[in-house]
């Protein structure tokens, strides 16, 4: 196996066979995962947010759903990859804490954030093969180029591969 | 509106002093109530990249456990009292009389007692604050997570991605010979900390 690339908060990166990508501990963030399977051209993505025309502060493109993976699918193509195949696995979006109530619009980004990355990948016609988001724990991922496995570790649960 | 690049020195000495002081009042508070000697750490004030807030308290992976509480009224923000998995199973043994070294998973009465622990903690952390600066400040209910830290600490970061690329964190560690570790932090909203800094005569100009 090649490098392991971390990937940090509101980042975003890509890389080639043998290399893979990992960013730690995904909360209500949703980490997207974009792989094309002939040139295993991979690429991931951190975001914290869904919407960067909803918000005045907005320079870093890798912390909105909107603008994270319309950037990293860019990134993508001029690594070699193609549109077409690239498909899409995503993970995180979770409710750390059961708030509820007026203080909840902030804690449930994590809906807000599924809805809006499932959204854009829609709009840029990249399919979402697989996914596994929601409930209330924290997710590290792990995007291999090799494979285009998606692996999700969390606390107290058996090691996941979508 | 003030920015929060604007904050000097001066400013950050202020935020400091405020955690020291409502840091103070909620190691005292535990102290009594689990009668254990406590210390606390000169509190750290950072302005902080968002995207660095997952690793504040160390490593990203540890798990820990995080009781998050709201803060409203004058106030607006959070409030979160994070703590090693070791501490928070001490606390809550002591608390309940039992054996200190049991380490079963936590179950609903454990997880009742943090949050207890919790509004304890913030209550005396923000009656400190609210004194000192003539606001009302209220916490809300407590909420507890047992996860990974950088899982947790994405909540503040969410909230403060929302306003800004850097999130002000009034950092305090406690601590003593009872291998009790934790961490106050308190993340005031932007207009939050004007109003704060204002009250106690350092308006930000």
């Amino acid at each position: 196996m090649g490098q392991m690339i971390k990937v940090g908060m509101a980042d975003l990166n890509i890389c080639s066979c043998p290399d893979a990508l990992t960013t730690i501990g995904l909360g209500s963030c949703i980490g997207i995962a974009l792989y094309d399977p002939t040139t295993k051209v991979s690429g991931l993505a951190h975001i914290m947010l869904p919407d960067s025309t909803a918000i005045r502060n907005n320079t870093n493109k890798a912390k909105f759903a909107d603008t994270g993976i319309e950037q990293l699918l860019d990134m993508m193509l001029k690594a070699g990859a193609s549109k077409n195949r690239i498909v899409a696995k995503i993970a995180g979006g979770a409710k750390m804490f059961a708030i509820s109530g007026n203080a909840s619009s902030a804690i449930n980004v994590g809906d807000q954030n599924y809805e809006a990355s499932k959204n854009k990948l829609r709009e840029l016609g990249i399919r979402l093969i697989a996914e596994d988001c929601g409930l209330n724990y924290g997710r590290t991922v792990e995007l291999y180029s090799e494979s285009g496995v998606y692996l999700i570790k969390s606390v107290g649960k058996p090691v996941k591969e979508i | 509106m003030a920015n929060l690049d604007q904050l000097n020195d001066m400013y950050l000495d202020v935020l400091k002093e405020i955690g020291n002081i409502g840091a103070g009042n909620a190691t005292t508070a535990i102290s009594n109530m689990l009668n254990l000697k406590m210390d606390m750490s000169v509190p750290n004030v950072e302005l902080m990249p968002v995207e660095k807030i997952g690793g504040a308290i160390g490593s990203e992976e540890q798990v820990v456990v995080g009781i998050m509480l709201g803060v409203d009224t004058d106030v607006n923000g959070s409030m979160m009292f994070l703590m090693d998995m070791a501490s928070a199973h001490k606390m809550v043994n002591l608390l309940m009389m039992r054996d200190v070294n049991y380490n079963n998973d936590f179950d609903e009465m454990d997880l009742s007692a943090l949050k207890e622990i919790g509004n304890i903690i913030a209550g005396s952390y923000l009656s400190a604050l609210s004194g000192l600066t003539n606001l009302t400040i209220s916490p809300t209910v407590p909420y507890v997570s047992v996860d990974m830290a950088a899982a947790i600490l994405s909540v503040p970061a969410i909230q403060f991605g929302l306003i800004s690329d850097k999130a002000l964190m009034i950092k305090t560690e406690i601590g003593g010979d009872n291998k009790i570790d934790g961490y106050f932090i308190l993340m005031p909203d932007e207009e939050s900390f004007e109003k704060i800094l204002a009250s106690l005569g350092v308006p930000i100009e």
